[in-house]
């Protein structure tokens, strides 16, 4: 892939979703989007403006509106749900596992505004816990794309695969970090930096600072294999085992708790091997975030390059061998 | 009745839609014979499998029956028939009396129920869709039903199609507040092909519905949300088969049967018992329920 990151174009996810939502909707006629009176901040309401028609406003009731979409799933339509994450993977919780994927389903919930870099709304509405809530569920699949052009491509694996999927996604604008012709397949990670000292596994925002990471690391002789782990269930293991066997020590990278999520993942995944590396996660850690700039944020709670390049060493200083 | 007969009656009873047979005294004779079997395989399933909810399986028989033997478009031969009515039993705890209307509609063996709540059993605690022939959604996480039932509705709206959505809501389920965001969005987007019956037995898991949570006044509020509403004696067959007809003529907006029900209805000792809400008859007790139903 090109490295791009030096002079990155900026574009959120969301604003990614919103348009490849209205492409694909042009497409297939069976696609219907909900919303729970969030249409502009989840930039759904591009297609709410190009198809009325097949947009249904909830209203302030998320509960409801992932059972509806239960109902549409069932007479042949395809439902793409979207909401803030603390909404749809929290207040809805109980509705997305018994009913929506309980029942198998063929929902799709793209939920916006994840993570601590959500931004000036506050801890009440930065959904740190959503991958573990909804990475728990039995016959979920959960997808963090890491950046706007990734976002399409997963909307698109995603509206193909049949059954329920949660797609996770941001609010400030990221760089574009892959490319047109970058891969994406579900369940199946990339690799954007090839390096054997140490693998740094990211997903969403995340991605783009482990490669700025990469790049000062490398300038002080360490080469770290960068992989993008967008589909955190289900988990890569081919990529995850290689990684452990090849480089020896691991960091995990997520705007997320660090409690649960793809750090979690891994560390399940990486739990019975006999050869098990050191592994190190950056992440929120286990506390509530506040209001501020996503740039501050991620300084002060510790998601910065700067932070992966000193985890990196540390967890270099521990690799066997 | 056997279940052989049961369903040549229905079969029958499904080729004289429309007839001037509908409603005869004969329809509702056999519906009321129907209602007696699921009854009698309720108590036996739930006392074989020493759990389960008699009270409000009991409370709302004669509505799946009349749902199930007259009024549902449906084939038991072919349970995703696209063109079927769709029927969500969103008080999902009331499993047995589905299971058991499921099984005499002729959607799997009668034997099989006695297989309900074991290990590698079809037949599970509360309904799962991917389990058992006959069941559109998995409930039991209550107020969640009626959204997924809504949801039906807006899809054969949307795809311009004429299958009709029944579900079932308990009096008890009406506490949870998604119940109301359904009623809502119904009534907002304009969804009139659904009709949908509460089971009012005046009972839930903690007593009486009105020391509980009150829910009156009912009909009220289900017009101040935008329904159309309906009344109806929930164990009187006849009336409910006028009350289901009504409920989709000319219709203009999401329409609401309100029955009135007896908890652990046809059993003396368990009508209005609310010791018996999540809990079979004891073994001892059975011979004398089934009895007693036959009777009827």
């Amino acid at each position: 892939m090109k490295n791009t990151i030096n002079s990155p174009q900026l574009m959120s996810t969301r604003d990614a979703y919103g348009q490849v939502l209205v492409e694909i909707g042009k497409e297939q006629k069976n696609i219907v989007v909900l919303n729970a009176d969030l249409s502009q901040s989840t930039r759904t309401s591009l297609f709410a403006e190009t198809f009325p028609e097949r947009f249904f406003n909830a209203g302030i009731a998320e509960q409801n509106m992932m059972g509806v979409a239960a109902g549409l799933a069932t007479t042949g339509f395809i439902p793409v749900v979207s909401t803030l994450a603390i909404f749809a993977a929290g207040r809805a919780y109980d509705q997305v596992r018994n009913t929506i994927v309980h029942s198998g389903l063929n929902v799709k919930i793209v939920a916006t505004h994840s993570g601590i870099t959500m931004g000036k709304d506050g801890s009440s509405h930065q959904s740190i816990e959503d991958i573990a809530l909804m990475r728990v569920i039995p016959d979920m699949t959960v997808i963090v794309p890491a950046d706007a052009l990734e976002t399409k491509k997963a909307l698109r694996a995603t509206i193909e695969y049949k059954g329920p999927v949660y797609i996770r996604l941001g609010r400030p604008e990221i760089p574009v970090i892959t490319d047109e012709e970058s891969p994406f397949v579900i369940g199946k990670a990339d690799i954007l930096r090839k390096g054997n000292d140490l693998s740094i596994i990211a997903c969403g925002i995340m991605v783009f600072q482990a490669l700025k990471a990469a790049d000062v690391l490398v300038s002080q002789g360490i080469k770290a294999r960068i992989i993008n782990m967008h589909t955190i269930k289900p988990l890569d293991l081919e990529i995850l085992f290689n990684a452990a066997k090849d480089t020896g020590a691991i960091l995990t990278a997520e705007d997320h708790s660090i409690i649960g999520g793809l750090g979690s993942a891994v560390l399940e995944a990486l739990a019975c091997k006999e050869t098990r590396p050191p592994v190190y996660r950056i992440g929120v850690r286990d506390v509530f975030g506040e209001s501020g700039e996503p740039d501050d944020l991620i300084k002060k709670y510790g998601l910065s390059w700067k932070d992966i390049v000193k985890a990196a060493k540390e967890v270099l200083s521990l690799k066997k061998g | 009745m056997d279940m052989a007969k049961l369903i040549e009656f229905r079969v029958n009873l499904l080729k004289e839609r429309g007839s001037i047979l509908k409603h005869s005294a004969e329809l509702v004779r056999g519906l009321k014979e129907a209602a007696i079997a699921v009854r009698q395989e309720i108590v036996k399933m739930t006392s074989k499998a020493n759990s389960g909810h008699l009270g409000g399986s009991l409370s709302c028989v004669d509505i799946l029956v009349a749902l199930y033997f007259h009024q549902l478009n449906h084939n038991p031969q072919s349970p995703s028939w696209p063109g079927r009515d769709r029927f969500v039993l969103s008080k999902g705890h009331a499993a047995p009396v589905l299971y058991g209307t499921l099984a005499l509609s002729g959607y799997f063996p009668k034997e099989e129920l006695s297989t309900f709540r074991n290990i590698n059993s079809r037949l599970q605690g509360h309904p799962d869709n991917k389990k058992t022939p006959g069941v559109e959604v998995s409930t039991g996480s209550l107020g969640q039903g009626l959204s997924v039932a809504v949801g039906m509705a807006l899809g054969f709206k949307l795809a311009g199609k004429n299958n009709h959505v029944y579900a079932l809501v308990g009096d008890g389920e009406l506490d949870e507040g998604e119940i109301w965001e359904a009623a809502m969005f119904a009534s907002h987007h304009k969804i009139v092909n659904i009709t949908v019956l509460v089971d009012r037995n005046h009972g839930q898991n903690d007593g009486r519905t009105e020391e509980v949570m009150s829910v009156e006044p009912l009909a009220a509020k289900w017009a101040s949300f935008g329904w159309k509403v309906f009344e109806v004696d929930g164990h009187n067959i006849k009336n409910i088969l006028n009350v289901l007809d009504r409920s989709i003529e000319n219709r203009s907006k999401p329409t609401v049967i309100i029955a009135q029900t007896v908890k652990g209805k046809g059993i003396s000792f368990v009508e209005g018992n609310n010791d018996y809400h999540a809990k079979p008859l004891p073994k001892e007790l059975v011979a004398q329920a089934i009895a007693e139903l036959g009777k009827r």
